[in-house]
């Protein structure tokens, strides 16, 4: 019987959800932004924007709350905060001596304090709560659709200037010396990055989006030696870990961007230690052997 | 199979005009009066010590910094145009790549058509093809599937080359080129650049290595915020020029310049 039992038992794991309307909602959504964080998490490893990443997805908090109190979808406030920061960084950088961490770290905290302070103000419609630490589980329409339009961008984008976005990471003299527009790519990175943070605050909050921007890409990194399997395997396992840690957050009652971030962190945990090639515990084994 | 190397039809043309270029970062002075014309099927050694200005020429030459005076042309083009035809390659020095870059040797050359593809780059078959020859040049063929991060220094050097190759490129920019190189991989650069003289390329190698220079140059520059000398190497190659670029320069360089001067060396 217990042959029997246990498959069941997973049946209903994955089946019962399901039959929520809320539920099947924030699967979708988790995984539609895993899967695109996933893919442009691997431009952001490759090209070592993690920090940036962070600063960028903190950046877009005042964006996000003036758009809501003027009506505006929150894209476009996520949108020119996103890029304004940048242009601010790399402004205060050219003018000044400070090196580019502090001045990344100076700039990103300054407009995360600025989006706290400006919700205080506009509390009467906006939930800090939600934007700090997202809720999958209580997406409205309106953010569903404007979620899915960002998505499709973004991929749409990324997969049309892939080849020259992976020439842009990897040496972005050649791709300057035959003619191509590395200015355009930079900023095209760069507004892919500030629409991928406001989709990722739906599911895990500002707080945590930048989990979703590197740790797929890295995962994917110790994983393969090839850009386009690197690709397919930080959407896959961005997918995954979004996909159950929902699941984990409804049947054991957790934080669900805490849950997605915790599995992705434990896949990376696991590629990190039995990686074919990069994990440690395997390249011992072959080292001794 | 011959490659068909558009510019090359152009005859003993100018491949590279420079023309008194003066390069200056927020008012200070990188670069002034630079002139230098590489005629076609010529290795030019541009040769000066760290700071004196031999990047800041590379990059003007690239288009990355902006000349406030002078005209660059290259086979008689302007840069943007030059560069939009492919003309201008650079073959970066290898400490500048990140070589745990997930990207195949394949892949690496396959970079050098980038520019000839549709925007998408889909690789058709003459893309292939030139890749494929690109790759029997430096004979890198068997390792072409490779991780880059897997090469020596040299099969390095040599993939960077044949990207070069692939592109079709007429002006070749070289950065520190025998850094790091192996005894094979210097002779094979020694063979590959007899051919690209003989097709009509020319190629402009910035480096501080005066032995390598001496033996792969017919030209040479010598830099110091400007250029200070520039014509055959023989003629160009006296301790008293050498004295004069590199300044109040540790003696072990010079003595090690002049016993270059002794044959067979």
């Amino acid at each position: 019987m217990s042959d029997i039992a246990l498959p069941l038992a997973t049946f209903s794991w994955v089946s019962e959800p399901l039959s929520h309307e809320f539920m099947r909602r924030a699967l979708f959504i988790s995984a539609l932004v895993g899967g695109v964080s996933g893919l442009l998490s691997c431009y952001m490893t490759l090209k070592g924007w993690a920090l940036m990443g962070d600063a960028v997805s903190h950046a877009v908090m005042p964006g996000v709350v003036v758009a809501y109190a003027l009506g505006l979808p929150f894209s476009v406030g996520a949108f020119v905060f996103g890029v304004g920061s940048v242009a601010l960084i790399g402004f205060i950088k050219q003018k000044s001596r400070v090196k580019e961490d502090t001045v990344i770290g100076l700039v990103f905290t300054g407009f995360f304090a600025l989006g706290l302070v400006l919700v205080s103000k506009i509390k009467s419609n906006i939930d800090l709560m939600h934007i700090l630490f997202g809720s999958p589980l209580g997406i409205s329409n309106e953010d569903l659709s404007q979620t899915l339009f960002i998505a499709f961008m973004v991929v749409a984008l990324l997969l049309v200037f892939r080849r020259d976005l992976m020439l842009y990471c990897f040496d972005p003299t050649h791709a300057r010396s035959i003619g191509i527009n590395t200015v355009f790519l930079h900023y095209l990175l760069l507004s892919a990055l500030s629409l991928t943070a406001v989709v990722g605050l739906q599911t895990v909050g500002i707080i945590l989006v930048v989990a979703m921007l590197i740790t797929p890409g890295a995962t994917a990194y110790l994983l393969t030696d090839r850009f386009d399997r690197m690709t397919l395997l930080a959407i896959v396992s961005s997918a995954f870990s979004s996909l159950l840690g929902v699941y984990i957050s409804y049947w054991f009652d957790i934080e669900t961007g805490g849950a997605i971030v915790l599995v992705q962190t434990l896949i990376f945990l696991i590629a990190f230690l039995f990686a074919p090639r990069y994990g440690i515990l395997i390249n011992k084994h072959i080292s001794s052997s | 199979m011959k490659d068909n190397y558009r510019s090359v039809s152009l005859g003993n043309c100018l491949r590279i005009e420079a023309d008194q270029l003066c390069v200056d970062y927020n008012g200070n002075v990188a670069l002034y009066d630079a002139s230098l014309d590489l005629r076609s099927g010529c290795i030019c050694g541009l040769v000066g010590m760290n700071g004196a200005g031999k990047s800041t020429f590379f990059k003007a030459l690239m288009g990355f910094v902006r000349p406030s005076r002078g005209i660059i042309r290259i086979n008689g083009l302007s840069l943007q145009s030059a560069q939009r035809a492919q003309a201008v390659a650079y073959v970066p020095q290898n400490e500048c790549i990140d070589y745990s870059f997930p990207v195949s040797v394949w892949d690496v050359v396959m970079m050098g058509r980038y520019g000839s593809m549709n925007s998408l780059r889909i690789p058709r078959e003459s893309d292939r093809k030139a890749v494929f020859h690109a790759l029997e040049r430096v004979e890198l063929n068997d390792l072409r599937h490779r991780p880059i991060g897997t090469l020596s220094g040299g099969q390095r050097k040599r993939t960077f080359l044949a990207r070069a190759i692939a592109q079709r490129a007429s002006v070749l920019l070289l950065d520190e080129p025998f850094n790091g190189v192996d005894i094979r991989t210097e002779r094979l650069m020694a063979e590959l650049f007899r051919q690209f003289k003989q097709e009509g390329r020319s190629i402009l190698i910035s480096t501080h290595d005066l032995s390598h220079v001496r033996e792969f140059c017919d030209l040479v520059a010598l830099i110091n915020k400007t250029v200070l000398a520039y014509g055959n190497t023989s003629e160009i190659f006296t301790p008293e020029n050498l004295t004069m670029t590199f300044g109040g320069m540790p003696p072990d360089l010079l003595s090690g310049t002049t016993s270059l001067e002794s044959p067979d060396e």
